[in-house]
């Protein structure tokens, strides 16, 4: 599914992935966690074609197709999905169509045919029970206004509807009430199935109790310093970063 | 494009039974033709150049009665001692007045066949999918009769005359019902009004005149778009929309696809007059063609448009959607006269490339509680400029008067500019005039948070700014609000990324 190795993006010449290594299988689902500045939501950037990153080295394979060549566009259509950590408000621009011109990208992509205004409609209603987001925000603009949580939300019921083969979640709990988070995952898991993978970034173990990860990935500085299982999250969980960073620098 | 027999379908609530109509249609084809303004494409040549001998065949090639020609004279007069405007933020090489021709100009001037066009044209007529048939025909070719458009639109005329509303071109209603004419022709926009409206009011070719007697509410959205195609009004259009007491009239001109003309210069007026409690909302979607990338072969538009609510409680709206020609120079304006009369302008003026706008609206209010609203969206990119420029004006003897203008600006790329220059004139204490600007860019978080979901950077843009125009756009009709957006993504192609 995704097979990165030896990644290393700049900023404006400032090194901030020094040498990432990551293989997803699909089917699984990976949970990453990290130190603030860590180099997270740039990996998530990077692999969905954000400008402004420099590729210094390494190389990313999605589905066996050169994913660092590829325009944004083309990646989403090809089934891979960010929710955003920070959602972008788009003024005017109404919910619903915007989803719908998206679904429908995708699927002309695919050869399928484009869905009407009924059949959006159908589709999008059941979705939204998946999320238990309000109809009326479906009425307003791209996140326009939008609470925290309901932006979250908003990136579920997104992802719901485009149904990606890979998706990459950026701190989608962060913010979230207890309900909410439980909602979210849920919507994660109803999704889930043996075709399709899942990239979790997150601060909180409290995720994973409701989203169980394959497999648990510390980056730091640029680099997975240390992988394991969920109990490496529970790890995490009460004794911090600290010995880990320690053990990686004793190791280097 | 609009679907035409769509529109009228969904116009006519009252349904005429097929039959009629194509009976209807056919009567008003014949009477077109015997009218001659569709073989009027075949004209013969007028001298270059403008003098009163020139005014005079115009007045006499139309059957024009005296006074016109008359009135065209004076208005001729007046303009020789005219000096054209020079506009601070409008660069355009001079335009030689005595080389254009005040008739239609000869056919050899224009492109032969389709092969002849801007390749960049023909693309645009395909995404905005233009029928086949109406191809040649904006883009300048040369073609004798198009008899769809004129059956098309003649539709109307049969139902329309039931109501004892009358629209048709002007040369027609100069000949037909002359003390209509007569008594309002020139009054909003006098012959003495400006350089390029007094030229017009000397030399115009032709246009619509809309006349809906009192009480009457116009059922369908009245439409320019079918008789521009089929007559070619040319460079100098005339429009005089008069909505009597307590009526309502719809009026739309243009259309989306790019229109080509071989006449550079268009000095157009249009007068609108509503009288007591008469509404008139006049909508524009406008995209002659704007030159190719470097900006040449682009079309002047210098327009005036004003409207007068001459009555209490009349309504005027103009709402336009403005993405084409090299430079446009345009104020639809209201002149609140009647006591509670409102006056609305909403606006998007888009340019690219080389493309020079400069665009706004005055309201003069007179009477007493008139109100005026204006919403202006300005969207810059590529190289060009967009300036706002507005008036408000409040007379000494009008009180209460209220105000609030909203004038925003949005830029993309760093290349372009956008200026607001909002005047205020002042005379009554008791007035209420507020005035809001922003100027914005369109960020690359949100291209890419659309590209995320799949959308191209192309239609990224195009719905961004469609969401920014948004409070504009829901002024139009609805047909014509979409044509509207598909416009914005075309007339921004290439311009990010
Ligand atoms: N455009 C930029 N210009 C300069 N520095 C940047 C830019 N984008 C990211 N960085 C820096 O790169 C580092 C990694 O940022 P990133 O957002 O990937 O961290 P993160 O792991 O997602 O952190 P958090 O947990 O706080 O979300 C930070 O030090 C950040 O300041
Ligand atoms: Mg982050």
């Amino acid at each position: 599914m995704l097979s990165i190795k030896n990644l290393q993006v700049s900023v404006e010449e400032k090194p901030i992935l020094k040498g990432l290594n990551l293989e997803v299988k699909p089917g699984e689902i990976h949970a990453i966690m990290g130190p603030n500045g860590s180099g997270k939501s740039t990996l998530a950037h990077v692999l969905s074609g954000r400008e402004g990153y420099s590729v210094d080295a390494g190389s990313a394979q999605y589905k066996g197709l050169d994913l660092l060549d590829m325009a944004p566009e083309i990646r989403a259509r090809e089934g891979m999905f960010l929710a955003f950590q920070y959602p972008i408000e788009i003024p005017g621009v109404n919910n619903t169509s915007f989803l719908k011109k998206a679904l429908n990208e995708i699927r002309k992509h695919r050869g399928e045919e484009e869905l009407d205004a009924i059949d959006f409609l159908s589709l999008i209603k059941k979705q939204m029970k998946l999320v238990e987001m309000k109809e009326e925000l479906l009425k307003r603009p791209v996140n326009q206004g939008f609470s925290g949580g309901e932006k979250k939300r908003n990136e579920i019921l997104q992802m719901a509807v485009l149904n990606p083969t890979l998706a990459i979640l950026d701190e989608t709990d962060s913010g979230l009430d207890i309900d909410a988070l439980r909602i979210v995952a849920g919507g994660v898991n109803k999704l889930r199935s043996a075709d399709n993978s899942f990239v979790v970034i997150t601060h909180y173990q409290r995720l994973l109790d409701y989203i169980v990860p394959d497999f648990v990935h510390v980056l730091s500085n640029g680099q997975i310093i240390k992988s394991g299982t969920k109990e490496l999250a529970l790890e995490l969980e009460e004794r911090g970063y600290d010995w880990l960073l320690e053990e990686a620098e004793s190791k280097a | 494009m609009i679907d035409k027999n769509n529109k009228i379908a969904q116009n006519n609530d009252e349904n005429i039974a097929m039959s009629d109509e194509q009976q209807t249609i056919q009567n008003i084809t014949d009477q077109d033709y015997k009218y001659g303004f569709v073989t009027d494409i075949e004209m013969e040549e007028f001298p270059k150049g403008l003098d009163e001998n020139i005014v005079i065949m115009i007045s006499a090639k139309k059957n024009e009665p005296e006074f016109m020609t008359e009135w065209r004279l004076k208005a001729y007069r007046h303009w020789r001692k005219q000096k054209e405007p020079k506009w601070p933020k409008l660069e355009y090489s001079e335009v030689e007045y005595e080389d254009l021709y005040y008739y239609a100009a000869p056919k050899k001037d224009g492109p032969k066949s389709l092969d002849e066009v801007d390749p960049e044209l023909l693309k645009t007529f395909d995404k905005l999918g233009v029928p086949l048939e109406e191809r040649e025909l904006l883009a300048g070719v040369a073609v004798d009769a198009v008899i769809d458009s004129v059956s098309v639109a003649t539709t109307f005329k049969g139902k329309l005359g039931e109501l004892g509303i009358i629209f048709c071109p002007i040369s027609e209603a100069i000949r037909e019902h002359p003390d209509l004419v007569k008594k309002y022709l020139g009054t909003v926009v006098p012959y003495t009004d400006n350089f390029y409206a007094t030229l017009n009011s000397a030399v115009f070719s032709d246009g619509s005149f809309v006349y809906i007697p009192p009480g009457v509410r116009c059922p369908m959205e009245l439409s320019s778009y079918f008789r521009i195609n089929a007559s070619k009004t040319g460079q100098f259009e005339r429009t005089l929309i008069v909505a009597d007491k307590g009526s309502y009239v719809s009026y739309l001109e243009g259309c989306t696809a790019p229109m080509r003309d071989e006449n550079q210069l268009h000095a157009a007026v249009v007068e609108l007059i509503a009288l007591d409690d008469a509404e008139i909302k006049y909508s524009t979607v406008q995209n002659w063609y704007a030159g190719n990338k470097e900006g040449v072969g682009g079309i002047f538009n210098f327009v005036t448009k004003r409207g007068l609510c001459s009555g209490k409680n009349s309504k005027i709206s103009w709402t336009q959607v403005e993405t084409g020609s090299a430079i446009t120079w345009k104020y639809p304006s209201c002149i609140l006269k009647g006591d509670n009369s409102v006056g609305e302008f909403y606006s998007v003026a888009l340019t690219n490339n080389y493309q020079q706008a400069d665009t706004g609206t005055k309201m003069i209010h007179q009477g007493k509680n008139t109100r005026s609203l204006i919403i202006s969206k300005g969207i810059s990119a590529g190289k060009s400029n967009n300036a706002y420029r507005g008036l408000v004006k409040v007379n000494s003897k009008s009180e209460n008067a209220r105000n609030y203008s909203q004038c925003d600006s949005l830029l993309i790329g760093d290349q372009c500019g956008a200026h607001t220059y909002p005047y205020l004139e002042i005379e009554n204490p008791t007035a209420q005039v507020e005035h809001e600007a922003t100027t914005s860019k369109v960020s690359e978080d949100q291209i890419f948070y659309l590209n995320q979901r799949g959308i191209s950077t192309e239609d990224a843009v195009g719905m961004i700014v469609s969401g920014y125009a948004r409070e504009v756009f829901q002024q139009l009709p609805m047909e014509f609000a979409v044509e509207a957006q598909a416009l914005m993504s075309v007339s921004l192609e290439g311009s990010v990324g």
